[in-house]
């Protein structure tokens, strides 16, 4: 294909791309190192029979006037970057010269609003990605030895919490471990504690935050292990059961190298999902326990006065982050691109 | 021969696969019931903290309505709270981004797929970091230019968004697909004398709709799904499914109307779930494509 053909093929596509997501990007930046005027001020002294009186008034022309003249606000530089909603130098420095043990500083530094949002998106990210596939895989197996007719059933309603809206499968769940829901009333009365609450414990509504995202993504790695368990080699398998090999060995030696690429796969789909986790905490009503980066960004932007610098801070933040997170597996492309080119 | 193996399964095994499949089953499927059950039923029999079993058979909501089954949640969301105004938002939005997302996702991926060229390695690439993105991200920055050119609140704002975030899953999928079709085809159209556009029109468009059909149920999901970007962009008279629920538990939590939420909530998945029993194959097919080409 020319490349003028090419491009006209692929210009409205671009054309979308590059206007709503690569502008944001450099938007948001802009938006980080800028911050709003303030009002501009005017001091006047008024003197009546009983003295005199300073007031302070907002010359609205003269600020008008600023905002038009610079719209993008006064440059703050990186010190959004660093002030106390965010990175937080001082504090963090004040926090590792005064705590005397590693523990110590980790508790100073989980007061500070960005790094306990770090804290859980990491969390919620590194916890629920490992135990969804292994979910997903035991799943995948299971379903795998169960008669055709079944199957389609039980892979049907697997794919339901998947395809579900986050926030409506998130409410569903929210509403049955809520301390007045079945599941919630179920839990306080195996751990013999009338008075347990997912709202009032911080620890609980973690777990359960990992159990709703483990519930709402295995269905995506199981329906992905089944679909490669079809191809795995019968005659492999055979001489292996041949060879003697027990249902686990099988298992191990044969089944699960066949399986790795898809592992990759999915555990690169989740990491990149998980890691922007936001609906749950919505339907949970968590964000006095748990706030993830994105809620983070949305509380910003949805309160009174929209922090439009900050939350754009905090976006720039994420998608460090999320650039970190795939580093290796760019990484690993480029090599490979490069090794098939030669 | 797979019975015969399948046979050899020691009894204890069986018995364990079984218990593991069918507590799973319990888990995936059993949130669903409970709630369309609770639906029908008022709220202290749908967080019954008295006895449990109100939850079943609606002891209060049989007091108040005189049977156990009650449409009062629904009647509330979709007559009083006006529901079904966020319901035809939720298709216009949601058609609107499957055709828009699925006419520019084609052309688009078929080039990628033709093209031949190194450039083409590198837009993929590009468009797998694109949709590593989060859009939390990415609203936070459209904001202060929608605010400044007064297109804040709109379904077309809405659409247009959701199109390109939409993007750069689209063309992974259907480039994958068009892979698939063999370059033959289009080919012998261009050695007959065809443009590449007319090669497109009249050879590929009619084969390629397997695969645009599957790439446009994953379109409609992310539409229909979308929480971030309408709940940021959509002011409230324009208000899909979505954040209107997201709304309800604002309001409904201090006026004790938790079964508006419920109902809408219901409500908003049936139209999931008739989805997922027609196009079952499609979606399993769908997530898998991306995973065999690794």
């Amino acid at each position: 294909m020319k490349h003028r053909t090419f491009f006209w093929f692929f210009a409205p596509t671009a054309a979308a791309m590059l206007l709503f997501i690569a502008f944001p990007i450099v938007s948001v930046v802009m938006q980080s190192l800028f911050v709003p005027h303030e009002a501009v001020l005017i001091e006047s002294e008024n003197c009546g029979p009983f003295g005199c009186t300073k007031s302070t008034t907002v010359d609205q022309s003269a600020t008008e006037q600023l905002r038009a003249e610079k719209p993008l606000g006064r440059f703050a530089g990186l010190s959004i970057y660093t002030d106390r909603g965010h990175l937080a130098f001082a504090e963090v420095a004040e926090a590792w010269r005064t705590s005397d043990s590693i523990g110590a500083f980790f508790k100073e530094l989980s007061d500070l609003p960005f790094y306990r949002a770090m804290g859980f998106t990491l969390t919620y990210t590194f916890v629920c990605t490992p135990l969804l596939i292994i979910l997903g895989f035991a799943i995948a197996v299971a379903v795998n030895s169960l008669h055709r007719r079944l199957k389609g059933l039980m892979i049907f309603f697997s794919l339901l919490p998947m395809i579900v809206t986050p926030l409506i499968g998130s409410l569903i769940l929210f509403w049955m471990i809520d301390s007045r829901g079945v599941l919630g009333q179920l839990i306080a009365y195996l751990a013999d504690d009338p008075s347990l609450s997912l709202k009032a414990s911080t620890p609980l509504m973690w777990m359960s935050l990992i159990v709703y995202g483990i519930w709402s993504s295995a269905p995506f790695a199981f329906v992905v292990f089944y679909a490669g368990l079809q191809t795995v080699p019968q005659d492999t398998l055979e001489s292996a059961q041949i060879d003697g090999a027990t249902r686990w060995q099988q298992i191990r030696f044969v089944v699960i190298p066949h399986l790795a690429p898809l592992v990759t796969f999915v555990a690169l789909i989740q990491l990149m999902d998980n890691f922007r986790v936001l609906e749950p905490i919505i339907g949970f009503q968590a964000e006095a326990h748990a706030q993830s980066l994105s809620s983070f960004i949305i509380s910003d932007l949805s309160g009174e006065t929209q922090q439009l610098s900050s939350a754009a801070t905090t976006s720039v933040l994420t998608i460090i982050g999320v650039a970190i997170l795939l580093s290796p597996v760019l990484v690993r492309t480029w090599r490979d691109f490069r090794g098939g080119a030669h | 021969m797979s019975t015969s193996v399948k046979d050899r399964k020691p009894l204890g095994l069986k018995i364990g696969l079984w218990a593991f499949v069918g507590i799973w089953f319990v888990c995936a499927a059993f949130p669903f019931f409970w709630t369309l059950w609770g639906s029908f039923k008022v709220e202290l029999d749908f967080f019954s903290i008295a006895d449990w079993t109100n939850a079943i058979f609606g002891r209060n909501t049989a007091d108040t309505y005189g049977t156990p089954f009650t449409l009062a949640g629904y009647d509330g969301a979709f007559v009083q709270e006006g529901f079904w105004r966020n319901g035809i938002n939720t298709m216009i939005v949601c058609l609107c981004v499957v055709t828009i997302s699925l006419t520019i996702g084609t052309l688009g991926g078929y080039a990628l797929s033709r093209s031949g060229q190194k450039y083409v390695f590198w837009l993929l690439i590009t468009a797998l970091m694109f949709r590593a993105l989060p859009q939390v991200a990415l609203v936070s920055g459209y904001l202060p230019v929608f605010f400044d050119w007064n297109v804040w609140g709109y379904l077309p704002t809405a659409i247009i968004v959701l199109v390109a975030i939409n993007q750069p899953f689209t063309l992974w999928m259907l480039h994958s697909f068009f892979e698939s079709i063999p370059k033959d085809l289009d080919e012998a159209a261009k050695v007959d004398g065809c443009t590449q556009f007319q090669a497109f029109r009249h050879v590929i468009i009619p084969v390629m709709w397997p695969g645009v059909i599957t790439t446009g149920l994953f379109s409609f999901l992310l539409a229909y799904n979308d929480f971030i970007v309408t709940s940021l962009i959509l002011n409230e008279s324009n208000r899909t499914m979505v954040p209107q629920i997201a709304a309800f538990l604002g309001t409904t939590y201090t006026e004790g109307n938790v079964m508006f939420a419920v109902a809408a909530v219901v409500s908003a998945t049936v139209p999931l779930f008739i989805l997922v029993m027609f196009f079952q194959r499609q979606i399993v097919s769908g997530l898998t494509a991306g995973a065999v080409k690794g």
